[in-house]
């Protein structure tokens, strides 16, 4: 009996609560043992809010478990839940993660009235023809000329940037920044390796590549050497 | 087993059936079979072209119909002997009365008769363009100097390189005015030739000729003399397999010089 409600921890911590719920012990018990727990506790509170953290360790919590733990805490007057962390996610969210990390090598031209798009970065060995668009989830990176439309970071990613060896695209977009090429290129500009990122104003800037270093050093992955 | 090579551009006007009945020709003064096919169901005119429009009484939908036999249906042009013919587009049906499967059949029986099959594609991307490169398995891109038209060839060459059973397409450059390319004013050759990245098999020059020609129902490549026959005609070497560099276009600006310093010599 005793050990029946030893499946939720709370530590008291400046931050506020953080729940410790064991991983091994079923659900429903999980789910009455904070119902228990916290009314217990809520009781001896005055109305100040208190932030919740909730630890599920190895256990796997669904959508809907997540939003029930979560109601369930919330029900409790001045308790507010601040995160749910779990050590362990599934495997198509393990996949779609490790998908938007890649880069994704592509060697071909994206022509006229073509839409090349991948869920991680773009590297693309070949042009951009005016009327092809390129999307990604991160960063495009075009190693021929950039003539058509470049949309980086298509799910809300801001710090997204955009190089090319020749950059005159039609249309940049980041995130949901769009800017759009002057009406005309001259011939004799050369615009040659240039990246495109949003910059403090909110506005997308072309600049040289080599800014980049300092502007967004998160690119680089290379770990170990100089 | 002959080689089927549709003349395609996306956009219309830049000179695919006058590239069809002139690249036909000039084959067949090489002395191969050709068989012109012309697709552009409702709004035919390779026929016109080549002259032979009195001559149609069966067309390409009363073949595939069942109305006749194919061998009916083709209009031989008695310029050769024996070498050029034309398979007609119908003029009463729209595209819809064909299906790419009927078009690859047809086009396949074609290709054991024939040395050549050159299809003469209509403009746009939907049904007649599907029925057109149905069949063929090498592809040639028209353009001409202008934005609008290498934009749409960019774009019939992205659906080009999707069908497997065709070649990666070569590209004609029609129309070329050497003055304005020179001034500037008009994109260059070596420009367009980059941006589309594929293989230039010839340019032809902007000639008046050529209009005047097609309305009489002559193919220019019959008139040796015209630098958009040569050009026409080096294309056709070029399919054979020849290595045939392209011509300078200089040339017309040195004729047009010696025909003066001759004018001034006869006086």
């Amino acid at each position: 009996m005793n050990n029946k409600f030893q499946n939720v921890t709370i530590k008291g911590t400046k931050d506020g609560l953080t729940l410790h719920l064991d991983d091994r012990c079923a659900y429903e018990d999980l789910k009455k043992e904070i119902d228990y727990k916290l009314s217990e506790s809520s009781k001896s509170r005055d109305n100040h809010l208190i932030r919740v953290k909730v630890q599920v360790g190895n256990r796997y919590l669904s959508q809907d478990q997540e939003e029930e733990l979560k109601d369930l805490i919330r029900q409790k007057k001045n308790l507010a839940v601040d995160s749910v962390v779990s050590n362990v996610i599934t495997r198509d969210e393990a996949e779609k993660l490790k998908e938007e990390e890649q880069i994704v090598p592509v060697t071909r031209i994206v022509r006229s009235g073509q839409v090349l798009q991948v869920p991680g970065d773009l590297l693309l060995v070949g042009d951009v023809n005016p009327g092809g668009t390129v999307i990604a989830g991160g960063n495009i990176f075009v190693m021929g000329s950039l003539k058509g439309i470049a949309h980086a970071g298509f799910n809300g990613n801001r710090e997204a940037i955009v190089a090319a060896s020749v950059m005159k695209p039609s249309q940049i977009r980041i995130s949901d920044c769009i800017t759009r090429a002057p009406d005309q290129y001259s011939d004799e500009e050369k615009r040659e390796m240039e990246c495109a990122y949003i910059d403090e104003n909110n506005q997308i800037h072309v600049d040289r590549l080599q800014v980049l270093m300092h502007l967004r050093p998160n690119i680089t992955r290379m770990e170990g050497g100089y | 087993m002959g080689e089927a090579i549709v003349i395609t551009s996306g956009k219309g006007g830049v000179g695919k059936t006058t590239t069809s009945a002139n690249l036909g020709t000039a084959l067949a003064l090489q002395g191969k079979k050709v068989c012109l096919v012309d697709t552009d169901i409702g709004l035919r005119n390779l026929d016109v072209v080549l002259g032979l429009e009195n001559r149609i009484i069966y067309d390409l939908v009363d073949v595939l119909e069942g109305r006749c036999k194919v061998h009916q249906a083709l209009v031989k042009d008695k310029r050769f002997d024996d070498l050029l013919y034309l398979l007609p587009a119908a003029q009463t049906s729209d595209k819809t009365a064909v299906s790419p499967e009927q078009m690859k059949e047809l086009v396949n029986g074609l290709k054991q008769d024939y040395d050549y099959v050159i299809i003469d594609c209509p403009a746009g991307i939907e049904r007649g363009y599907k029925n057109a490169v149905a069949g063929a398995n090498k592809a040639i891109v028209v353009t001409t100097p202008e934005v609008s038209a290498v934009r749409d060839a960019d774009r019939i060459i992205g659906l080009l390189e999707k069908e497997e059973h065709v070649e990666p397409p070569k590209l004609i450059i029609n129309r070329i005015r050497n003055q304005m390319m020179k001034n500037g004013d008009m994109l260059d050759v070596d420009e367009i030739a980059a941006h589309l990245s594929i293989d230039l098999i010839g340019i032809v020059a902007d000639d008046d000729e050529v209009i005047k020609a097609s309305n009489h129902g002559e193919p220019i490549a019959l008139n040796p003399n015209s630098k958009a026959s040569i050009s026409y005609r080096n294309i056709a070497r070029r399919i054979l397999g020849e290595s045939i560099p392209l011509q300078s276009l200089e040339d017309e600006q040195q004729s047009v010089f010696s025909k003066i310093k001759k004018f001034f010599g006869v006086k």
